[in-house]
């Protein structure tokens, strides 16, 4: 494959193809129950208590045909299985009950994060629903409501606007997709969720990460939301001229964002030029003369990759696939190290459910596998190939092969129509890999079981009242000050940015060394296990007011600061017992996230460094403490 | 401007949309002072207020925006809902038994509109087909709308209708009958028919859904399938309620019409038989029996149908401190017969017996069931229970007290002779008495337990 390489820091390169991207942030918001049911939010480590098994299928749309998306998920056929926690999860969840009224608190919390994204607040909000057959869901649906529309921020002297600001359901945590079972778990379901979604204002990759980082720290500084692994996910909508949105689903990294929509970008210049090859080569789709031979003796018995696969219990099947004059084009790279192929093997694994890798195997690129000469020379024989020819392998159960093949003719077929508008996810590397068709507007419908709620000017002007000056208001006040950008970045994440607030209301007090101690230094401390955020808040003013007016040295502030945490009493003055349990809860919560099939000994040895890290001494009590919970 | 115009709409939002040319259906732009909306006017629900204007936005998303804040309505287009599935024929081959479904009004099939959210039923073979295009794997389905009314509404004219209708089916020899049927009051009619429609030669199949089937999580379509197996192919020739077993997509399973109950308000798993075993699971492909002794399949056409009901029956549901003048106002409104649900093994309070003595004297028939709806009725125990035989009420023996309902109605409708009603009501027609409750016919798992819970595990529900 040829090297394609990409220079993401090119702005001028991506606006002068019609880079635009939009964003839509998911951020899970602070309540104590669920959106629909009374269930407490959080989620767990613990081994499921019980699972049910439910299979998807499309519902008629409005043409009486399925719907694309619909249609696709349905080819799959897939058994979904979800996991139930007793202290988690009720027969909401399970979809054995109807939705309870909509959560209030969530309500008027969704409502202060539109406010504060200066979005005009809907005057009666309708949840309605909106399919998703993969199964995330156990309804087949997602329950979904506008608070906010037309709301903006501000970006570099212009406005970036919000079209809407959506309360929702979190969906379920997946826990594996192999073959034809998915299986989910259900304690994130039906965690209240907001979805902010911009318009395609991006106009390149690092407006797309800038303006990605701006909303989120807006809402965690606001203190509206959840925070930790997984509490925020973004999907990235990018499209190039010529080209049709796609959607980067599910990334949970903004640092990823510049990359990532990157990568979109040129993947669709690519793309359109194989559009162009395409159809100078074919009049149309149908006119590709493909030819199909069942090849399965040819590899029984045999000792490579494929053969191997044949001894499995399930009986396979092998085809081959002939695919005329595509060969550059199957091996034409779209993504760095990524080519035509493995949008192929990326469609067969999602329709087919053919999955195990490679799940393709072709003739043009033979060096990558174990079979040998021999057997393609064979293969070759019956399917001669000219130079640009190309042989296309598909091993799998008898069902799914003829579904793999139908899929590779689709998806060389839309090469006529350029970029085809889906939904991807990030694999991590950088690049994306096909997840579905991206559904469209027309999947939503009203939800009957939920009666409309009317929002009263009362209640507007009531959390209008409530929220805080906002984070790029805060932002330009500390770039006047003389803060520089770095600072400006790290004083929005910290905690202390309260305490800089009023130490730099104070004249004497010079705002750039305030910022120093309170984005850095302290926070610095913190890994060092001294931790001013539990210190009296009162004291640590004074000294800080002090040290700065009277311009103390470094390490004597740095003293001062250590003392002062240490003399802040035993940690039990920070936290009584029930903050024992908060803790505890946060760092359960933390281990299920990262490491959802940990070991009870990572668990804990996960738990007890996270809470000694925030009990820097009495430590032998803590220990004791968390001995006797893990006993329990 | 006709009402059609407005649909749902009262009060304020209805004069605004006047005033101002807005109508259902209109693709327009809403201005008020505080922004503009985009979208298409959706009708209001009944129920709603009469505030708000409904929006459908072109994100796909409702919203109600506050009739009063609107100044100006643009409209930029219309377009009408359809309200139509497109039909597809339904196949038909030699080899497949034809079935019937007649339906009753709930919704087994239907297709959404996504434009209005409106849920549009399907229900000719056509439509069907296009819903459920398993059903051609299964049989030759036939269909026939009775008529369209809400479980809750079902009574004893339907019931009647019914039964005659599924008399006919036979006579002109089909192989199987699907009932689609609301759920709420699938139980009551699965046991009237029982009654009504005797020896029949073939399986009579009730089916519902408890998850509407315009959603993707519906248990529609597999009840629908699992039903039409069973006419066609199974040789349990009864009337059957056809639901699922465990709330997975697992499998169904055949009850028993008299024995069958609806026991929770949402789960998919709603049906069980009460006092007994289900008849057998069943899958789109296979029956699988767990009882032996039920009515098998056979090729002749003769079926009796005796399709009466007397409307003057109640049930009873006795509560504590029940007073005498419930009974009293029975009599006085010139009821034939009553149903008593009762405490424990089939008791109510002192203060109750002069009227239940009056009644007896003025020949209402009064039967005993239990409000536990498991065991028997079992009136020789406690004093009480003697007491109340004295005062001529007969104690129904395990008969649900639904089941025994629709009987009494059923029988008053054929005899008031008190010794010829108090006969008939205790000899079982379809199993509403049997005279052995196996050990397994009462299991509740108890949630909690160690032992249960590790069931649980193992095992989907």
């Amino acid at each position: 494959m040829k090297e394609l390489e990409i220079d993401i820091d090119d702005k001028s390169f991506f606006e002068s193809r019609g880079f635009k991207c939009g964003l839509e942030i998911h951020q899970q918001i602070d309540t104590e129950r669920k959106l629909f049911c009374h269930c407490p939010v959080g989620l767990t480590n613990r081994r499921h208590d019980a699972e049910i098994l439910r299979h998807m299928r499309p519902t008629l749309s409005e043409l009486g045909e399925y719907d694309g998306t619909a249609l696709m998920e349905f080819k799959t056929k897939k058994e979904v299985i979800y996991r139930l926690y007793r202290d988690r999860t009720c027969t909401y969840e399970m979809d054995d009950t109807p939705p309870f009224l909509v959560n209030q608190d969530a309500v008027d919390l969704a409502m202060r994060v539109a406010l504060h994204f200066n979005c005009r607040i809907v005057d009666e909000l309708h949840v309605v629903r909106k399919q998703y057959l993969d199964g995330s869901i156990p309804t087949g649906f997602q329950r979904t409501m506008i608070i906010g529309i037309d709301g903006w921020v501000p970006y570099k002297g212009r406005k970036i606007r919000i079209s809407q600001l959506n309360l929702e359901e979190d969906s379920c945590r997946e826990v594996s997709d192999i073959g034809h079972q998915i299986i989910f778990a259900t304690d994130r379901l039906s965690i209240p969720l907001i979805e902010v979604i911009t318009d395609a204002d991006m106009k390149n990759p690092d407006e797309a990460a800038e303006v990605c980082r701006l909303l989120g720290n807006s809402m965690k500084a606001a203190g509206f939301v959840r925070r930790g692994i997984g509490t925020v996910r973004q999907d990235v909508n990018v499209s190039v001229t010529g080209g049709d949105r796609v959607e980067i689903k599910g990334v949970y990294k903004v640092g990823n964002i510049k990359r990532l929509t990157a990568t979109e970008a040129v993947r669709q210049i690519g793309l359109l030029d194989l559009k162009k090859m395409f159809t100078g080569r074919f009049t149309s789709p149908e006119a590709v003369s493909y030819k199909e031979e069942n090849i399965t003796s040819l590899f029984s018995g045999t000792a490579n990759t494929i053969g191997c696969r044949l001894e499995s219990d399930q009986p396979l099947k092998v085809v081959a696939l002939y695919a005329p004059n595509l060969r550059d084009m199957i091996n034409t790279p779209l993504q760095p190290g990524r080519d035509f192929g493995f949008e192929l093997s990326g469609r067969v694994r999602v329709i087919a459910c053919i999955d195990t890798k490679p799940n393709l195997f072709f003739l043009s690129q033979k060096e990558r596998y174990d079979i040998p000469d021999s057997l393609w020379d064979t293969i070759t024989r019956s399917l001669p190939c000219e130079t640009n020819d190309d042989i296309i392998l598909v091993c799998g159960p008898s069902a799914d092969v003829a579904t793999a093949i139908n899929e590779i003719k689709i998806r060389i077929g839309e090469l006529a129509d350029g970029v085809i508008n889906e939904t991807r996810q990030d694999i991590k590397d950088g690049s994306t890999d096909f997840e579905r068709i991206l559904p469209g507007p027309d999947r939503m419908y009203p939800d009957t079981d939920h009666p409309p709620v009317k929002i009263t000017e009362e209640r507007v002007t009531k959390n209008r009242d409530s929220i805080q000056e906002q984070l790029w208001v805060k932002q330009e006040r500390w770039r006047k000050l003389g803060l520089h950008e770095e600072q400006v970045a790290a004083l929005s994440l910290s905690k202390f940015l309260d305490l800089f607030e009023r130490l730099a209301a104070d004249r004497a007090v010079n705002p750039k060394k305030a910022a120093h101690y309170c984005a850095d230094v302290m926070v610095g401390l913190r890994r060092k296990n001294v931790h001013l955020e539990y210190a009296d808040a009162k004291k640590l003013y004074t000294l800080l007011h002090r040290a700065l007016v009277e311009d103390w040295p470094y390490a004597h502030i740095k003293a001062a600061l250590i003392a002062l945490s240490q003399s802040g009493g035993t940690p039990d003055d920070h936290y009584g017992t029930s903050d024992f349990d908060t803790l505890w809860k946060k760092a359960e919560n933390g281990f299920a996230t990262a490491k959802t099939n940990g070991s009870p000994d990572k668990f804990r040895r996960y738990i007890t460094g996270q809470i000694l890290r925030e009990y820097p001494d009495r430590t032998a009590d803590v220990l004791e403490k968390i001995t006797a919970r893990l006993s329990e | 401007m006709n009402d059609s115009n407005f649909k749902g709409y009262k009060g304020r939002a209805k004069e605004v949309l006047q005033a101002l040319g807005g109508r259902v259906w209109a693709n327009v732009i809403l201005k008020t002072n505080e922004g503009d909306f985009d979208g298409v006017i959706l009708p209001r629900s009944e129920t709603a207020d009469g505030d708000h204007i409904v929006l459908k936005l072109k994100s796909g998303y409702n919203i109600g925006v506050r009739a009063d804040r609107v100044r100006e309505i643009k409209e930029t287009s219309f377009k009408e809902a359809i309200y139509k599935i497109p039909e597809k024929e339904f196949p038909f081959s030699e080899d497949k038994p034809n079935v019937t479904l007649l339906g009753t009004g709930g919704t087994i099939a239907s297709r959404l509109d996504y434009r209005t959210g409106a849920v549009i039923p399907a229900f000719t073979p056509g439509e069907l087909y296009g819903a459920v295009p398993e059903l051609a794997d299964i049989c030759n389905l036939e269909t026939l709308k009775l008529f369209g009314v809400f479980s809750e509404n079902m009574g004893p004219e339907q019931w009647i209708t019914l039964a005659e209708e599924i008399g006919r089916q036979i006579a002109k020899g089909v192989k199987g009958i699907v009932i689609g049927h609301g759920t709420d009051t699938m139980h009551h009619t699965a046991a009237v028919l029982s009654y009504m429609v005797q020896n029949s030669p073939v399986p009579i199949v009730m089916v519902g859904s408890q998850r509407s089937s315009d959603r993707p999580s519906s248990d529609a379509a597999f009840n629908l399938r699992c039903a039409a197996y069973t006419a066609g192919h199974s040789d349990i020739a009864e009337v059957m309620v056809c639901m699922f077993g465990p709330t997975s997509d697992k499998y169904n399973l055949l009850h028993r019409g008299t024995r069958v109950r609806k026991m929770h308000s949402s789960y998919r798993s709603t049906f069980r038989t009460i006092g007994d075993v289900p008849i057998a699971t069943v899958t789109p492909e296979v029956v699988t029996p767990i009882k032996t002794d039920y009515k098998r399949r056979r090729d002749d056409k003769d079926v009796t149908v005796k399709a009466v009901f007397d409307e003057k029956v109640s049930i009873v549901y006795y509560y504590p401190n029940m007073r005498p003048d419930i009974i009293e106002s029975l009599i006085d409104n010139d009821y034939h017969g009553i149903i008593i649900a009762g405490t424990g093994l089939g008791h109510v309070n002192k203060p109750l017996y002069p009227a239940l003595k009056k009644a007896h004297d003025k020949g209402i028939a009064v039967f005993m069931t239990v409000q536990t709806l498991w065991g028997y009725v079992q009136m020789y125990v406690y004093d009480t229970g003697r007491d109340m035989m004295e005062l001529g009420v007969i104690p129904a023996a395990n008969m649900l007290p639904e089941a025994a309902y629709v009987k009494l109605g059923w029988v008053l409708g054929q005899t008031r002779d008190p010794g010829k009603v108090k006969e008939m009501m205790l000899t079982p027609v379809a199993g509403e008495i049997t005279e052995r409750e196996p050990f397994d016919g009462y299991l509740i798992l108890q949630g909690g337990i160690p032992e249960v819970e590790d069931f649980l595990s193992q095992r989907y529900r």
